[in-house]
């Protein structure tokens, strides 16, 4: 066993391990490639940045690409992004005709990597067209939808479901997302990395850093979401529900984003943000880099409460992580945030600013339920959404395609 | 001598077939005309897929009337279905069907009532594999089943009862080929209820029923 799972297996238990080299046997020297739209920044990429080292150590020739645009192409897949979770955008036929014009530049960029591999996988609709440019792939392609799919705005929708339906299968993370198909849609919830920077165990004088990001008063109780700066995760309401709890409460708020490559949105957000903020000296607002994983890790760790208000949530991976550090997470009820928080064991979900507020004064006020709640929530995580069950998945996954066998395959 | 003992693991996909009820008439129809896969699923992947563990409902319709229909009437009468007392699937189905059916004509206003998020129908697809593991004699066991992953126990002992004509597990089967009387064993082994148990609550009963009938501390 080397090194990378070993310290796996410290956390999972060797018998978990020894079940993915098993599978992965099977798949020796696979070509598996997996393609996105950025290297930083979102829950994919840093996915990916786990993922693919562990691929590679189990016996799988895996890489990961990862497609280039312009300010142009990302405005139209992050209007694509708003569509498919609900918002009624709308696209005209030369921003689609440049989406697909940027798709073909890339297409040819990749010919002979994705040409010749065995599997491939398209992530999210930036890169979905690719499909149809390679008429001659040798590989099963799968395109894995991590957005909120479940009343996508219609004709966003159809446009895409034309890319998407020739694919040999496809993946979601809940079934509340999976569309009409003509493929297998199978669900495979995401997941974090304990050993990543972002949720590894940190020191005291790390954990200590997170206080100098601002001026955190580390004797005040502190509610911390974090988050790009995107509508759908609704910083605005979570303000509002900040206000409405500090009216009984000492509290600060803490909301800490980044940027991410193909979100253009987020600068115009942040400035919403500071403007409902008002200069509050208890709403502390940080624009973090894409590599500050140490900073978010200690911010979460020195929370008292995580918050997650979204509107929509293709899964939330800071819920995950909020959880895995032993933290209540108050969360919009939506997407993969109902997967994750089960209300009153692993935290609770809401709906709107004031049920937040709620939330927010009733757990600062019973730090023995928090408590009792954080060590269910951990071993929630333990057991489910660490990377080690989204892995296992994946190989399954890629043995059922590449055997072809019917609903139970038997080797 | 019986052939030694193959030890094998299963991974489960899950796979959405599109197929929602919105209310319990819907359920009653869409579950009649299901495919046994996703009965299987709703009553059995649960325990291989990420969920939180509800003591209260072992399975997916007794969940789904609870919490999506605050009917704790049929969801307490759907919780006591207990797979592993039907002959098949297909009679599983059946009784889920007879259940809902009931419950329509016990009460119209249940009749009307929508369902805050509808239930979708899932089914599994499996992959079964062979992890090289043999036990030669059901001594063995005590060792070897701690290092056992979830899907192994999975396979042996819930899976096993879709594939063996009596529905028990694959290791009392095994042991009921040898000359040496292992019946106390195995008579312990097939009272124990898999429906109740998480996995691995269920690996530490059957460990602990192997130490406890061939005399070795269950701390090993």
């Amino acid at each position: 066993m080397n090194l990378e799972l070993t310290a796996y297996a410290d956390i999972v238990g060797d018998d978990v391990i020894n079940h993915l080299k098993q599978l992965a046997s099977m798949l020796k020297g696979l070509r598996v490639v997996h393609v996105n739209s950025t290297r930083q920044g979102g829950g994919v990429a840093e996915i990916l940045a786990r993922m693919i080292p562990l691929k590679n150590e189990l016996g799988i020739d895996a890489s990961w690409e990862v497609i280039e645009g312009d300010t142009d192409f990302y405005e139209t897949t992050k209007s694509f992004h708003n569509g498919l979770q609900g918002n009624p955008v709308d696209l005209t036929k030369k921003e689609l005709e440049h989406y697909e014009e940027v798709n073909h530049e890339n297409a040819e960029n990749l010919r002979d990597i994705l040409t010749d591999a065995d599997v491939v996988f398209i992530h999210d609709p930036q890169p979905a067209p690719f499909l149809s440019h390679f008429p001659k792939r040798k590989g099963v392609w799968i395109w894995r939808c991590h957005i909120d799919v479940s009343k996508p705005h219609p004709p966003v929708w159809k446009y895409l479901r034309n890319h998407v339906n020739d694919y040999d299968a496809s993946i979601w993370s809940l079934s509340e997302f999976a569309r009409k198909l003509e493929h297998p849609q199978y669900l495979i919830p995401p997941s974090i990395d304990p050993l990543s920077d972002k949720n590894r165990d940190l020191s005291e004088d790390e954990i200590d850093e997170a206080y100098k990001l601002a001026e955190i008063d580390p004797d005040r109780p502190k509610v911390v979401q974090v988050s790009r700066y995107d509508r759908f995760k609704d910083p605005v309401g979570v303000i509002e529900a900040f206000r409405l709890a500090k009216r009984f409460l000492n509290l600060q708020l803490i909301l800490a984003g980044g940027d991410a490559k193909d979100d253009p949105e987020g600068a115009e957000v942040l400035e919403e943000v500071r403007e409902k903020a008002d200069g509050d000296p208890d709403i502390h607002i940080l624009m973090l880099p894409a590599d500050a994983n140490v900073q978010i890790n200690a911010l979460q760790r020195i929370a008292d409460i995580i918050i997650q208000k979204s509107t929509k949530e293709g899964f939330g991976l800071t819920v995950t992580e909020g959880l895995w550090k032993g933290k209540p997470v108050i969360g919009g009820a939506v997407g993969g945030i109902k997967l994750q928080i089960i209300d009153h064991h692993t935290g609770f979900l809401v709906h709107t600013p004031e049920g937040a507020a709620m939330r927010m004064r009733y757990l600062i006020m019973r730090p023995e339920i928090r408590e009792d709640m954080g060590k269910k929530a951990r071993r929630f995580i333990l057991e489910n959404f660490l990377l080690t069950r989204h892995l296992r998945e994946y190989l399954t996954l890629m043995v059922a395609h590449v055997t072809k066998s019917g609903d139970r395959i038997v080797l | 001598m019986p052939k030694p003992f193959i030890i094998k693991d299963c991974a489960q996909l899950a796979i959405a077939t599109g197929i929602r009820a919105n209310n319990l008439p819907e359920l009653g129809e869409r579950v009649a005309s299901s495919d046994l896969d996703c009965v299987y699923y709703h009553f059995w992947g649960g325990l291989l897929r990420p969920r939180f563990d509800d003591p209260d409902f072992r399975n997916d319709f007794a969940a789904w009337a609870f919490h999506s229909m605050n009917d704790p009437v049929l969801a307490e009468r759907l919780s006591i279905i207990i797979p592993t007392q039907h002959k098949d699937f297909s009679e599983l189905r059946n009784i889920l069907v007879e259940v809902i059916e009931d419950r329509l004509e016990e009460d119209d206003k249940v009749y009307l009532r929508h369902a805050h998020h509808p239930f979708h129908f899932i089914k599994s697809r499996m992959v079964v594999f062979d992890t090289g593991i043999r036990v030669k004699n059901p001594e063995e066991f005590i060792d070897i089943i701690p290092g056992l992953d979830i899907g192994s126990l999975f396979y042996h002992f819930i899976d096993s009862r879709r594939r063996l004509n009596d529905e028990h597990d694959d290791f009392s089967e095994w042991m009921d080929s040898f000359k040496k009387d292992y019946s106390a064993i195995i008579n312990d082994l097939r009272t124990v209820d898999p429906y109740l148990n998480t996995i691995p609550e269920l690996k530490d009963l059957v460990h602990g029923i192997f130490c406890e009938h061939l005399h070795r501390s269950e701390i090993t």
